[in-house]
C-alpha cells in the first residue's frame, strides 16, 4: 500500500478556521521565540544543556491544540513546544531547564508530565495514563510524542501493541525529523514511513507534512476524536527537520550539510503558514511586530520570575524520595540543612 | 606492560587509542553503538575508527540498547569480539534482562561450551551537570549479576592497557569510564600495545594511618583528601579498586591490615553499593585488625540529582572524605 503524506498549506489549500489558524501562529510563533531565547540563555550560562525544537512547531503545537482540556500530554525531551503550547508556564519550562528543582515539579492543572530522557520508555506508561482514564471514567486522550530513532526502542512496539491490543485512547506523534542525534533514519529503520507500522499492530498509521501545521493539527484532532469515541489509537508521523542542533553541545555540521539545512529552512512551518494567512489577509508586517513585542515583554516577565526563584537547599536532593522520608533519608536531610554532609554530622 | 614512549593524553584519547589498536590487532574486534560510526561517539572515543576501519567494524545500531546487547551476545557467540558503547551507563537499564538473563550466564548455562568475550563500555557518573540519568553510577547492579566482570579505570595510562586487556578477556566485561575524567584527567601513556591485569586493586599512595579504598572517579578525590590529611601529619593509605568483580581481596585487606582504619568512597547511592561489599569483605577478612568501624562516603538515598546547583552536595568530596577519615581516626 502506497502512503502519502497529508499535506494543505503547499497545495494551496487553507481548511482551517480563521480562529484555529491565528491560534496555530501565534502558538507556533510564542514556541519560537522561546527556543531562541532558551538556546541564547545557554550561551550565556544561564540554562543547562538543552535541546532545541526549531522547525518542529508545527508538530508539536498541531497536536496540543488538537487536544481537549482534560488530555494528557507525555513529552520526550525536545517537546518544549509542545509543553508551552500546552499551558505549562514559561518560567516552570525555564527551570526545569535550569536544572532547577522548583521547575520539575509541574502546576496542578497542567495536564503535561515531565519529559522523559530514557527514550521510549514514556510509550507504554502514556498506555496505562489513558486505560487510567477510561477506569475512572473521566475519558481523557493521551498525547504522546516521541522521535523518529525512539521508534527503535522495544518500548515502542511493545506500548503500541499494548494500545491496540487495549484500545487504548492514545494518539502516537513521531516526529521524524531524520535524525537520532547523527544517526539517520535510513540506519534506523527500512521502512519508507514509519506510519506502515501501525498496520502490524492493528491501528490506523498517517503520514502528514510535519512541517505544515494545517496537515498535523487536522489530523492529529481526527485521531484524537477517534480515540475519544473509543475507536482506539492511532500513530501519525509527521515528516519535519530539527533545523538546530541535536542539543547545545551537539555540532550537526559532523553528519548532515549546510545544503540539506537550508532546503529544510525554505520549508519552516511558521514561515509557510503566516505566508497563507497573508494570502487571506489574515496577517501583516504590522501584527507580526505586535505579537513579537507581545512575546518580548511576556519572557521578560517569565524570566524575571525564573531569577526569583530561590537558590535551591541542598537538602532537597534527598526530599520527595519517598512519600515520607526513610530514616536514610531523614539523617541525610538533616545534616545537609545544617550545611554539613552526613559524614561531618556524625 | 611494554612501555614504550609515552606522551600525556586524556581519557577519550587514551580509550581511542586502546580501540585502535584493538581494531588493528584482531580482525575479529568490531565496535559498535549509538552514534559510535560517523560522529565518533558523544565523547568522541571512536572519532574517525569508522574511516580507518569501514563500516563493516565500526557501526552505527539502531537506536535500541537491549538490541545492541542481544546482537554483542550473538556476533561473540559466532566468534565475533563486540565492543559495545552504550551512550551513558544510565541507559544500560533497557538492556538489563539480556545483560542478567543472558549476557552473564551463557558460560555456566552451556557448561562451557559458550563463552561471550563481550565488552561494554558506557560512561558514568557524576560531577559534570548533565540531564536526568546522565550521571548515575549503576555499578552495583552489574557487580550483583553473576557472570560478569566489571572494570572501572581512574586514569587514562590505566585505562588504555585495561581496555585492551577487557578486548582480550574471555568473559563478559563492563568497561565503565566516568565522565569527569574523560578531559578532567591528563597522563601519560606509553605508546603502543600493552595490557594492564584485570582483577587486581592498586595502591595508589601510601600512608600508616588509615586506608581510603575507591574506584573511578573518586580515585582523585580520594587522592586529594589525602594530600590534605599530609598536611596535618595524617598518611593515608591509598588504594584504587580498578576490578570490582573480581575483586582483588588480597590487596584491599592486606591495605586495610596496615592501616587498621578503613574508608570506602563511591558515588552511587549508599545503600546497597559497592562500598556496601568492600566493608563486608573487610569485616569478614580483617576484623582482628581494625581499630574502628568501616565507614561509607557515598552518594544520599536518592536518584543522583540533575539539579545543577545542589549535584555537588551529592557527589563525594574530598572535604567529605576528610569528615569521614576524622571518624575513623578518633575512634
Ligand atoms: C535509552 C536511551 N538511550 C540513549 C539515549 C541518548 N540519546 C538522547 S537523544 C538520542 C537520540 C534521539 O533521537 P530521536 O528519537 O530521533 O529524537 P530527536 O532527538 O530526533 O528528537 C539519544 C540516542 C537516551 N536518552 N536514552
Amino acid at each position: 500500500m502506497k502512503l502519502k503524506p497529508v499535506a494543505y498549506l503547499s497545495k494551496g489549500d487553507f481548511p482551517l478556521g480563521e480562529g484555529e489558524a491565528l491560534a496555530l501562529y501565534r502558538a507556533m510563533r510564542r514556541a519560537r521565540f522561546f527556543d531562541e531565547k532558551a538556546v541564547t540563555l545557554q550561551r550565556q550560562g544561564r540554562l543547562g544543556v538543552y535541546p532545541p525544537f526549531t522547525g518542529q512547531e508545527a508538530a508539536q503545537v498541531g497536536l496540543a491544540l488538537a487536544l481537549g482540556e482534560g488530555d494528557w500530554v507525555v513529552p520526550s525531551y525536545r517537546e518544549s513546544a509542545l509543553l508551552l503550547a500546552r499551558g505549562l508556564p514559561i518560567h516552570t519550562l525555564l527551570l526545569y531547564w535550569r536544572a532547577h528543582p522548583a521547575g520539575w515539579r509541574f502546576p496542578e492543572g497542567v495536564r503535561a508530565v515531565n519529559p522523559y530522557i530514557p527514550i521510549a520508555t514514556q510509550i507504554p506508561q502514556a498506555v496505562g495514563l489513558a486505560l487510567a482514564g477510561r477506569y475512572r471514567g473521566e475519558g481523557w486522550v493521551v498525547a504522546v510524542a516521541i522521535g523518529d530513532g525512539g521508534t527503535s526502542e522495544g518500548d515502542f512496539h511493545e506500548g503500541l501493541n499494548f494500545a491496540a491490543v487495549f484500545r487504548a485512547p492514545v494518539v502516537f506523534l513521531v516526529q521524524n525529523n531524520g535524525y537520532a542525534i547523527s544517526v539517520p533514519k535510513e540506519k534506523q529503520m527500512r521502512v519508507d514511513y514509519i506510519a506502515r507500522r501501525a498496520e502490524g499492530y492493528g491501528m490506523p498509521g498517517v503520514v502528514v507534512d510535519g512541517n505544515d501545521a494545517a496537515a498535523v493539527y487536522l489530523e492529529a484532532r481526527k485521531a484524537v476524536e477517534r480515540a475519544r469515541k473509543g475507536e482506539g489509537p492511532t500513530l501519525l508521523e509527521a515528516l519535519t527537520y530539527r533545523l538546530a542542533p541535536h542539543t547545545t553541545s551537539d555540532d550537526p555540521s559532523r553528519y548532515r550539510t549546510r545544503e540539506e539545512e537550508e532546503a529544510w529552512r525554505a520549508q519552516d512551518p511558521i514561515l509557510r503558514l503566516r505566508r497563507a494567512l497573508e494570502a487571506r489577509g489574515l496577517w501583516d508586517e504590522g501584527k507580526e511586530g505586535e505579537l513579537l513585542a507581545e512575546l518580548e515583554a511576556e519572557f521578560t516577565q517569565e524570566l524575571a520570575l525564573a531569577d526569583a526563584a530561590p537558590e535551591p537547599r541542598p537538602e532537597e536532593i534527598v526530599e520527595h524520595v519517598y512519600a515520607e522520608m526513610g530514616p536514610d533519608q531523614r539523617r541525610a536531610w538533616e545534616a545537609l540543612g545544617r550545611g554539613l554532609h552526613l559524614e561531618e554530622a556524625w | 606492560m611494554v612501555a614504550e614512549k609515552a606522551r600525556v593524553l586524556n581519557m577519550v584519547q587514551a580509550i581511542h587509542e586502546a580501540l585502535d589498536l584493538a581494531l588493528a590487532r584482531d580482525p575479529r574486534v568490531l565496535v559498535f553503538g549509538e552514534d559510535v560510526g560517523r560522529l565518533g561517539g558523544v565523547f568522541r572515543a571512536t572519532e574517525g575508527l569508522q574511516a580507518k576501519y569501514g563500516e563493516a567494524r565500526v557501526f552505527d545500531t539502531p537506536l535500541a540498547e537491549s538490541g545492541i546487547l542481544g546482537l554483542a551476545i550473538g556476533l561473540a557467540m559466532g566468534g565475533m569480539r563486540p565492543v559495545a558503547e552504550i551512550q551513558f551507563a544510565g541507559f544500560l537499564y533497557p538492556a538489563l534482562d539480556q545483560i542478567l538473563s543472558h549476557l552473564g550466564r551463557w558460560r555456566h548455562r552451556s557448561r562451557g561450551r559458550v563463552g561471550l568475550p563481550v565488552v561494554v563500555r558506557a560512561p558514568y557518573g557524576g560531577g559534570v551537570h548533565t540531564p536526568e540519568q546522565h550521571a548515575d553510577s549503576p555499578e552495583a547492579l552489574l557487580c550483583h549479576t553473576p557472570g560478569v566482570k566489571v572494570v572501572i579505570p581512574a586514569s587514562p595510562e590505566r585505562a588504555k592497557g585495561l581496555l585492551l586487556a577487557a578486548v582480550e578477556d574471555p568473559d563478559p566485561v563492563f568497561f565503565l569510564e566516568a565522565i569527569k575524567l574523560y578531559r578532567g584527567s591528563r597522563a601519560e601513556v606509553p605508546e603502543g600495545h600493552y595490557t594492564l591485569p584485570l582483577g587486581r586493586a592498586r595502591v595508589v599512595r601510601e600512608g600508616r594511618h588509615a586506608t581510603l579504598i575507591g574506584y573511578g572517579g573518586m580515585v582523585e578525590v580520594m587522592l586529594e583528601a589525602a594530600e590534605v590529611a599530609a598536611r596535618e601529619g595524617v598518611e593515608v593509605l591509598v588504594v584504587d579498586l580498578e576490578t570490582l568483580v573480581p575483586l582483588d581481596e588480597d590487596t584491599l585487606l592486606e591495605a586495610v591490615r596496615e592501616t587498621g582504619r578503613a574508608v570506602v568512597v563511591y558515588e552511587a547511592m549508599r545503600t546497597g553499593g559497592f562500598g556496601a561489599e568492600v566493608a563486608a569483605r573487610i569485616a569478614e577478612g580483617a576484623i582482628d585488625h581494625l581499630q574502628a568501624p568501616v565507614v561509607r562516603v557515598a552518594g544520599y538515598d536518592a536518584p543522583y540529582p540533575p539539579f545543577s546547583a545542589i549535584e555537588h552536595h551529592y557527589r563525594p568530596s574530598a572535604r567529605r572524605v576528610l569528615a569521614a577519615l576524622r571518624r575513623v581516626l578518633t575512634h
